[in-house]
């Protein structure tokens, strides 16, 4: 399912969070999107989401313009927040379960699709700990399997990777990549961490609110004329890349 | 949207609800021990120092306790309703509002859903109360149980709604001791829960006629024929005019972008 971005602006106040925004997501691809802290990914997400009401430009899906609350947006999206949302009194079943509710799913459907899902991100024994006993790759894993329960075909993911440590983050990055390719998943993937993008991966780079670029990371790389990803960041915004921490 | 999603969702956000509820024991005894110091401690010093008349619902003298017994349940259901605008602001904070508000059903459906919740387990919470006050001698008629219950509900629901449009007011957790200063104390002082009103007007006549426009006042007296299987129509106009006002208000004050980071506060 196809998902384009048209000439969005947002403004808190005086200050432009997103400039003229326009951009659609290659559909089964992992679409990687570039920016640092402050550049307007998360106004995008909360956009996307609905969270924030559109104040100019318009977000279409399969072609049909969104307006309003929409509940089919909604039923099409799997979203992982930055900061985590998990129920950290409840068990990991126990906020599937919850999420699984609020989208019309009955407990003996979230079962049935939870223990695949948890099996797949290798917490198949764990659907009856607390999210507190979790450690935060675990607990990042919930998220995204919460995401996928009422099997949408977008899924948003703003910076889910943050604050995890390398081994973690590359098998979130590694889960993902699976879906797109098995499940023909839709994934925006909001990052500053540059190693997370392959080198064919489908690039948006935001920056003060602008979108810098709209291309492939290779080809990125070639319009810059720089050997690497980073180096091509840097051109576009003037930081330096941040290197991931672990 | 089927309406088996609706009630699904209903059953999930109730389910969430009471699982926290039970999962925080210490909530549930702190809920009881603040109204039971009122009916063994306070109620023993005061008795004395007030007499209560023979006056509607009573058909004879009664204790002070007797007396106090359905503002203390009032009482629960004020600070429970409270507490849930307190909870809204922390689901707010720590971001689990995301979710509920990433589900496709419409919002006011959902937060209708969360009000109904907070209801239900004041009202176990009441009942709770009313048991142990058998313990000290402080017996309604049993039928009371049973006619009290649509009076209790719709008092928790008033006070859930005010709680809820509270919430969307309210920035940061911090602020929360404003709502227990400015609405949960005056609310409750200024109402029949601790003495009935023509006892305040000897006193003061200006402070009865605050006490009579503050619709808990309403609320306590609907809780108090309830109990004696009598319906006092005025109450239950007021009671149920104030909830029906204040959840539209709370439903149309909700503003989903404070749960995206608030960065236009």
């Amino acid at each position: 399912m196809g998902l384009d971005v048209h000439h969005i602006s947002f403004r808190y106040g005086a200050r432009t969070a997103l400039d003229d925004v326009s951009f659609s997501l290659a559909e089964g691809r992992l679409n990687a999107l570039l920016g640092p802290n402050g550049a307007g990914k998360s106004t995008l997400y909360a956009l996307l989401t609905q969270l924030f009401r559109l104040q100019s430009g318009e977000i279409r899906l399969d072609g049909h313009s969104i307006r309003g609350p929409s509940r089919v947006l909604k039923q099409q999206l799997g979203v992982v927040f930055q900061q985590s949302t998990l129920d950290l009194d409840l068990s990991v079943m126990q906020n599937l379960e919850y999420h699984g509710a609020l989208h019309g799913l009955s407990r003996r459907q979230v079962r049935q699709e939870a223990g695949s899902l948890l099996e797949r991100l290798g917490l198949g024994d764990r659907h009856r700990d607390s999210i507190r006993s979790l450690n935060g790759g675990h607990r990042r894993r919930v998220e995204i399997a919460r995401a996928l329960l009422h099997r949408p075909s977008i899924l948003l993911l703003d910076e889910a990777t943050v604050g995890l440590d390398t081994a973690a983050r590359q098998a979130i990055n590694r889960h993902v990549r699976e879906l797109c390719r098995e499940q023909s998943l839709t994934v925006l993937w909001a990052t500053h961490l540059i190693e997370e993008i392959a080198p064919d991966d489908p690039v948006l780079v935001l920056h003060q609110g602008r979108l810098q670029a709209d291309t492939t990371a290779e080809r990125l790389c070639r319009q810059q004329q720089v050997p690497t990803l980073g180096a091509a960041f840097e051109q576009l915004t003037g930081l330096r890349a941040p290197t991931p921490c672990s | 949207m089927q309406l088996n999603a609706y009630l699904i969702a209903l059953k999930g956000i109730l389910t969430r609800e009471f699982l926290r509820f039970v999962q925080q024991r210490t909530r549930f005894f702190s809920a009881l021990v603040r109204p039971l110091l009122w009916l063994v401690v306070f109620a023993a010093g005061f008795r004395a120092a007030l007499g209560v008349s023979i006056i509607p619902p009573y058909q004879t003298y009664i204790t002070y306790e007797t007396y106090i017994l359905p503002g203390l349940c009032c009482m629960i259901l004020l600070f429970n309703g409270m507490q849930s605008s307190l909870s809204m602001v922390y689901d707010r904070e720590m971001g689990s509002m995301k979710v509920l508000l990433m589900s496709p059903l419409p919002r006011s459906w959902l937060l209708l859903c969360k009000l109904i919740a907070i209801a239900l387990l004041s009202l176990a919470q009441v009942y709770a109360f009313i048991g142990l006050g058998f313990l000290v001698d402080v017996e309604p008629p049993l039928i009371g149980l049973l006619t009290v219950l649509p009076a209790l509900l719709l008092t928790a629901v008033m006070l859930g709604a005010i709680g809820l449009f509270l919430s969307a007011r309210i920035r940061q957790l911090e602020n929360f001791a404003g709502v227990m200063n400015f609405v949960i104390f005056p609310m409750f002082f200024l109402s029949s829960a601790l003495y009935p009103l023509w006892k305040m007007r000897e006193s003061s006549e200006w402070l009865y006629w605050v006490c009579s426009f503050n619709p808990f006042t309403h609320a306590v007296e609907l809780v108090r024929f309830a109990l004696y299987a009598e319906l006092n129509l005025t109450a239950l106009l007021v009671t149920g005019g104030t909830a029906l006002v204040f959840t539209a208000l709370a439903l149309l004050g909700f503003n989903p972008e404070q749960t995206a980071g608030g960065k236009r506060r």
